[in-house]
């Protein structure tokens, strides 16, 4: 479980986020929606410690992360997989590579059981031919794939997903949003999503929260939120004209 | 940002860069990479601007000295100092600050920009450690080979200059450049060439660490990282000289 408390973040004078007070569980895909700007990204960053909140207090099952030192910083991160929204991978490195980074890095795994685990995790994105290729040679629905075969590689206890759909086409979408509710039922991680996309959030939302200029207004799962009656969160959800014809037609 | 914040950021990024490096297996690694691509990939025009600059200054010399009071031998041992006392050492590090600085600088800013380093630090990979740390040492290791390399090119290019043009004969050209030699000289030059070599990694890597922006901002800070790099080098240069030849 991942806890925030009271958390604060601001820019210079600018207020981005605003006594933010949220709890993701885990086996559930916790989504953090909002539109562009509302500072979602910021709260994701703050969550990993990629960025240090002005104030409040971020826990990882009851561990104390945001004024923990360095040290005990870099154990918590152990247990996180991040898969950014242009994938991160190291470009100099094959994908296999990128994958094993972690498992070399922190684990003294026999090179068979290395490659064993590598081919586990291609296999479980569905990337099972793309070993010796260079981040550059691949697609960005592969590049999203891959970073999600690195992310878990290390069997994390938390999982967070940036933009997971950005640039992708609706059907590579849905594949990517399959595969984050599978890994997160299967190995039971607390997952949090940041999108602007519906489809993810009506296909995967088991928990939504919906930041607004830097506010939680509104907080509930895929279902409840066609419902919401909240001015904002209705402008967002009802946005496209699709989704207006869809939901007056019953 | 003024210069104070900028010196304070750098020096705690240097101290980070030394706190955890990292597994070694990694260091290994990454230390023989860069040992290749900052070392062998500048011995290439180490080579070709020593033999000229080598030349250059034998040529220079015979134009200069035609004072019949001045023995010929004057030009091959003004030569040797030249290349060994300012040559090998500063000019070939103002030159590496361009090319291995603006590498350096541009590669890991790139990798900032495309949140490659905030995925290392998810990782909970400390990556200054992981980045910087196998581009300094293997600068500290190639620096000084890379500048003996070129003080025996920088004088071979002399010798080539007498054979050449036959402004002098090559004896009297070697006579010359054994006349009063200090191996002090050559000891001078590569500790500048370490001091050299740490200024210009760890300046850019700097540079290229804290990049925020996109493609531009990554242009802008390696330029900066050459410039700065190179202002560094000229300062401690003038410190060095100061401390280790008066």
């Amino acid at each position: 479980m991942i806890e925030i408390k009271g958390l604060y973040k601001t820019f210079g004078s600018k207020e981005i986020l605003n006594d933010i007070n949220l709890t993701f569980e885990g086996g559930k895909t916790n989504l953090i929606i909002g539109q562009s700007g509302s500072g979602k990204t910021v709260l994701m960053k703050c969550a990993v410690g990629l960025e240090n909140p002005s104030k409040g207090e971020i826990l990882y099952s009851g561990r104390p992360f945001t004024h923990a030192s360095l040290e005990e910083k870099m154990s918590i991160r152990k247990e996180i997989g991040m898969v950014f929204q242009g994938g991160a991978l190291f470009d100099s490195m094959t994908v296999e590579e990128n994958v094993a980074f972690p498992l070399r890095m922190f684990t003294k795994m026999p090179k068979s059981e290395l490659e064993d685990r590598v081919n586990f995790c291609l296999n479980r994105v569905n990337l099972p031919q793309a070993h010796a290729k260079f981040p550059a040679e691949i697609s960005g629905g592969m590049k999203k794939r891959v970073a999600i075969a690195r992310a878990i590689a290390l069997n994390p206890k938390y999982l967070f997903f940036d933009e997971p759909n950005s640039g992708l086409d609706p059907k590579t979408s849905l594949v990517i949003d399959a595969l984050i509710q599978e890994i997160t039922e299967e190995y039971n991680t607390v997952t949090v999503v940041n999108t602007h996309d519906m489809n993810s959030v009506l296909e995967i939302g088991d928990h939504i929260a919906f930041i607004y200029q830097g506010k939680l207004i509104w907080t509930g799962d895929s279902k409840s939120i066609v419902d919401a009656q909240i001015p904002e969160v209705r402008d967002f959800v009802f946005a496209s004209p699709l989704m207006k014809k869809i939901f007056k037609s019953g | 940002m003024n210069f104070f914040e900028n010196f304070g950021r750098y020096c705690l990024l240097v101290f980070r860069t030394f706190k955890q490096p990292g597994r070694n297996k990694f260091f290994r690694e990454q230390f023989f990479k860069e040992l290749e691509a900052l070392g062998l990939g500048s011995i290439g025009i180490i080579a070709i601007i020593s033999l000229f600059m080598g030349a250059v200054i034998a040529i220079q010399m015979a134009a200069n000295i035609d004072n019949p009071l001045i023995p010929r031998e004057t030009i091959g041992y003004a030569t040797r100092e030249s290349v060994f006392l300012e040559f090998s050492s500063t000019v070939v590090a103002l030159i590496l600050a361009g090319k291995v600085g603006s590498s350096i600088a541009s590669e890991i800013g790139t990798m900032r920009v495309t949140e490659q380093i905030d995925a290392l630090e998810i990782m909970g990979v400390n990556s200054a450690g992981y980045l910087i740390l196998p581009k300094i040492t293997a600068s500290l290791v190639i620096n000084p080979i890379l500048t003996l390399m070129s003080m025996f090119l920088g004088v071979f290019g002399g010798y080539l200059a007498c054979m050449l043009t036959g402004m002098l004969d090559t004896s009297s050209y070697l006579t010359g450049l054994l006349f009063d030699f200090r191996p002090f000289n050559v000891v001078y030059s590569i500790i500048k060439s370490i001091v050299f070599a740490f200024i210009i990694t760890s300046i850019s890597a700097y540079r290229g660490y804290y990049v925020e922006g996109g493609s531009r901002e990554v242009g802008e800070n390696s330029t900066k990282a050459v410039v700065n790099a190179s202002i560094a080098i000229l300062f401690w240069n003038l410190i060095l000289t100061r401390i280790l030849l008066l």
